[in-house]
């Protein structure tokens, strides 16, 4: 019965949901499941909130290792949520400022981390070690001068030659990919909706 | 023993991240320009697909991206709205990531201020609501419904701007700025597909490549493609414009030019000293 | 075999009739700004609504506005919507199927109406099959019919060959070798949420790797990015543990949620590895930007990583940055392979002939679409091929 339950709810949500994109008729049933699937995901925000504070506390409590960043991530969690609720969110107000003036940089800094983690792959990966490796790394270096506007300075074909790259081997290799992560999705979906695959629900063969 | 060049091979990251941090900041530190030609492609197709709109269409944007993603798409959301603004077409927008309503509201207001366009009569910032795919196919029916006011807490129904736009099939096109899910993916499935209208959009420029075959089946109008994207875009918006403002992504693309040559000139250090330790352990042999 | 009844229906609904439509009403409007108008029940919905067309008379002055009316129950006409005006088309929705609705435009010059156009009528209805999907549902249904064929095959014991993926493979050994560093075993689900079939391919692994965590004795990090899939990860290993006879080992606490923002996500993963430095690191599911920072900065601590997504632009990263990667459909191969059940292993072959059939469909494609500009019947093969692999 503890497993009957959960794979009746699958099985009955996942008919619905494909039935609603052929059969016009049970739109409103997907429509209605769609709209569960909102709520519920909204209230689930709270669910991670009070793991967050639950997790951190304990931290600080019981001195666990590296408690210390603990009080950081709580000072930033309250005083986020309070500026948020206590002025309210729209444009010029605490909350902006400090989203504009804390987050957003933050966030970008971390981003931006890319440029010198693509330089070092790149260096360590690239390797023209056969004659594949070494036209994919003709083809990087063609794609990487196209991109920027050097590329036309140094000859005014490369944009077009990389433009190619990109709109033919680089998109039949992209659909291959798709097109088997399809079937694989597929696979794994009626695996799921008619209960072949049960391991979600406890390792359950 | 390994020789210089072999020991080259092994250069530390450390090295590598500090000549990459020069070569980013001195182009930007000296102002450097570099001019942008425009040739077909996503980008121009994208211009183009705007350009032919009636004065008066009505476009939506996503703002589908946070704050992390900005330096590459906050000036595609500056330059399409200069656009769409500039050509008296109606912006809707809304975000499908929670912090991409400021940063849509800050790049609608900066333009619409400058070009003297009013919130509520000529853009609109819906919001944010969470739901992603479903939100989309919910407002496929019913707009009002999902976003009965602004982000403010203003009644949508009673703005100018939202007149005729009851539901998605009544705006002309969507463009989805995104840098990640949901986004340009989720428009064209849930809402491009459905309901039949021209979705076009600016992503990452490592998202890029994945969304190519959306371009060549029609799916998706046109792309901007990260900064380069973003930089092709403000360069055919100020084609014809006098004293048009500084470029932010214009700017970005030297600093990205002698990037992609740094590491060019890393990957080919490896080489040499890859293909030297072959050699040398080939002659051992 | 029976599960395949579950399919049937579907296959049935194939042959259900097209409802019948609410009928169409198109006039001419004379000397009106509006040329033609046309009011019709909306295809492919669930009832409630009916489409309505207009053209407009180029040669006419254009009206500032236009004003789209509906009449009432008490014969009184009211404004549904304004126009713009140009050509168009718009649905109103919210209707009673079976019910006579009538419309007209008004046009506006200078805030003062004009003579409206002559009126149109049309009901709506429900249709119960979507006319522009039943070739995707044909072809849904026999990739699932050949599906469950070959799990069938697989349950009555035929041998069923797998190739070996190195990447599946090494997973015992990298949590082998976290137990004899006496570090943990971080497993980062991806960044999306449990509507994502990736988040789910994932889950049904770490259900695997817990299991070997728990027979090793070794420490299981899984911070989430979003709080339902922290609830379903510490389910998911819990059971786990359970299921090898360790439910002392577990610890809730290890399956925590972080952020539901991308990089602060990564930021505090790649503290947890600084911090923690995990001597496995397992990356399966839907990443994005980060793969590459989590990448590098996991294998700067010296962790064995075995990285899978589905995601074509993030997959050369892993590859760049990690000892072993699952490409695209090897991520949902994991469980089938990692369990080696007969059932999983048979819808992997299902799934491999599927594959098959959608490369003949398009070699054949690609054939009859080049030969169809010289020969017609070709050209006819390429349509048909088109209509079964796309949807309205």
């Amino acid at each position: 019965m503890r497993l009957v339950i959960p794979l009746m709810i699958t099985f009955v949500a996942g008919m619905i949901m494909i039935l609603q994109f052929f059969v016009p008729a049970t739109q409103p049933m997907g429509d209605n499941l769609q709209e569960w699937y909102m709520i519920v995901s909204s209230a689930a925000i709270f669910l991670g909130a009070a793991n967050l504070i639950t997790v951190h506390v304990h931290k600080i409590r019981f001195k666990a290792r590296n408690w210390k960043y603990s009080p950081i991530t709580l000072i930033g969690f309250a005083v986020m949520i309070i500026t948020g609720l206590v002025f309210g969110i729209e444009a010029d107000l605490p909350f902006d400022y400090l989203f504009q003036q804390m987050v957003a940089p933050m966030a970008a800094t971390m981003f931006s981390l890319l440029a010198f983690f693509v330089a070092s792959a790149a260096f360590r990966a690239f390797r023209a070690s056969n004659w594949r490796a070494s036209l994919l790394l003709v083809s990087a270096f063609v794609v990487m001068l196209g991109r920027v506007p050097i590329g036309s300075m140094i000859w005014n074909k490369i944009p077009i030659i990389s433009e190619w790259i990109m709109q033919y081997p680089n998109m039949a290799g992209q659909r291959a990919v798709m097109i088997g992560a399809a079937m694989g999705m597929i696979a794994t979906s009626l695996r799921m909706i008619f209960g072949i695959e049960r391991s979600y629900l406890g390792g359950a063969d | 023993m390994a020789t210089f060049i072999e020991k080259l091979g092994n250069l530390d990251r450390r090295v590598i991240f500090v000549l990459m941090a020069l070569a980013v900041i001195i182009p930007l530190a000296l102002r450097m320009n570099l001019p942008i030609p425009i040739d077909k492609g996503p980008s121009k197709n994208l211009f183009d697909a705007i350009d032919a709109l009636p004065e008066g269409s009505r476009v939506l944007i996503s703002f589908d991206y946070d704050p992390s993603t900005m330096p590459e798409l906050q000036p595609m959301a500056v330059a399409l709205s200069q656009h769409l603004m500039t050509r008296d077409i109606r912006i809707v927008s809304l975000a499908l990531w929670p912090m991409g309503v400021s940063l849509g509201n800050e790049a609608l207001s900066a333009v619409g201020d400058s070009l003297g366009k009013e919130e509520y009569v000529d853009w609109v910032n819906l919001g944010y609501k969470i739901g992603g795919g479903v939100l989309i196919v919910r407002m496929g029916s019913d707009i009002q419904s999902v976003f009965p006011t602004d982000y403010g807490g203003n009644p949508v129904d009673e703005m100018p701007v939202m007149q005729g736009v009851n539901k998605l099939g009544d705006l002309d096109m969507i463009i989805s700025l995104s840098a990640g899910d949901p986004g340009i993916e989720t428009w064209i499935m849930m809402a491009g597909d459905r309901y039949n209208i021209a979705v076009g959009g600016g992503c990452t420029a490592v998202s890029a490549p994945q969304l190519y075959p959306y371009l060549s089946t029609g799916q998706l109008i046109g792309l901007l493609g990260g900064l380069k994207g973003a930089g092709d875009y403000e360069t055919m918006v100020r084609i014809g414009v006098e004293n048009p403002p500084p470029g932010i992504a214009i700017a970005g693309m030297a600093a990205q030019s002698v990037a992609h040559l740094v590491i060019m000139l890393f990957i080919i250090i490896g080489n040499i000293a890859y293909l030297s330790e072959k050699k040398r352990k080939g002659g051992a042999k | 075999m029976k599960r395949a009844l579950f399919v049937l229906p579907l296959l049935a609904l194939t042959g259900v009739l097209f409802a019948q439509s609410g009928g169409i009403t198109s006039m001419d409007g004379g000397d009106c700004f509006i040329e033609s108008l046309t009011a019709e029940d909306a295809p492919n919905d669930a009832g409630g609504g009916v489409d309505i067309t207009w053209t407009v008379a180029l040669d006419t002055a254009l009206p500032d506005s236009m004003v789209l009316e509906r009449k009432d129950d008490s014969g009184i006409w009211a404004a549904i919507s304004t126009l713009n005006p140009i050509n168009g088309r718009k649905t109103d929705n919210e209707l009673e199927n079976g019910m006579e609705y009538s419309y007209r435009i008004v046009p506006f010059y200078a805030g003062t109406a004009q003579d409206p156009s002559i009126e149109v009528s049309a009901s709506s209805s429900t249709q119960w099959i979507h006319s522009g999907r039943i070739g995707m549902l044909i072809t849904l249904v026999v990739i699932s019919l050949v599906i469950f064929y070959y799990i069938d095959q697989g349950k009555r014991g035929k041998e069923l060959y797998i190739r070996r993926i190195a990447g599946l493979t090494a997973v015992e050994d990298a949590v082998g070798r976290a137990t004899e560093m006496g570090r943990p075993v971080l497993y980062i689900p991806g960044i999306m949420d449990m509507d994502n079939i990736q988040t789910i391919a994932s889950m049904v692994i770490l259900g695997r790797v817990a299991i070997k965590t728990a027979e090793y004795g070794s420490s299981l990090l899984v911070p989430t990015c979003r709080s339902v899939v922290m609830s379903v990860a510490q389910e998911i290993v819990k059971e786990s543990y359970l299921q090898v006879g360790r439910p002392d080992a577990y610890k809730r606490e290890s399956i925590n949620y972080i952020t539901d923002d991308q990089f602060g996500y990564a930021a505090g993963v790649d503290g947890i590895m600084v911090r923690e430095k995990p001597a496995a690191i397992f990356m399966l599911g839907t990443f994005y930007a980060e793969s590459l920072i989590l990448a590098e900065t996991g294998r700067s601590v010296g962790a064995i990583q075995i990285a899978g997504t589905a995601m074509p632009s993030q997959i050369p990263f892993f590859i760049a940055a990690c000892d072993y990667t699952l490409i695209g459909e090897e991520l949902f191969a994991a469980s089938a392979y990692l369990s080696r059940e007969p059932k999983l292993l048979g819808s992997l072959r299902g799934q491999d002939i599927a594959k098959l059939f959608f490369m003949i469909v398009i070699v054949l494609g690609v054939l009859t679409a080049t030969l169809g500009e010289a020969w017609e019947p070709a050209s006819k093969v390429a349509v048909f091929l088109k209509t079964i692999t796309s949807v309205e």
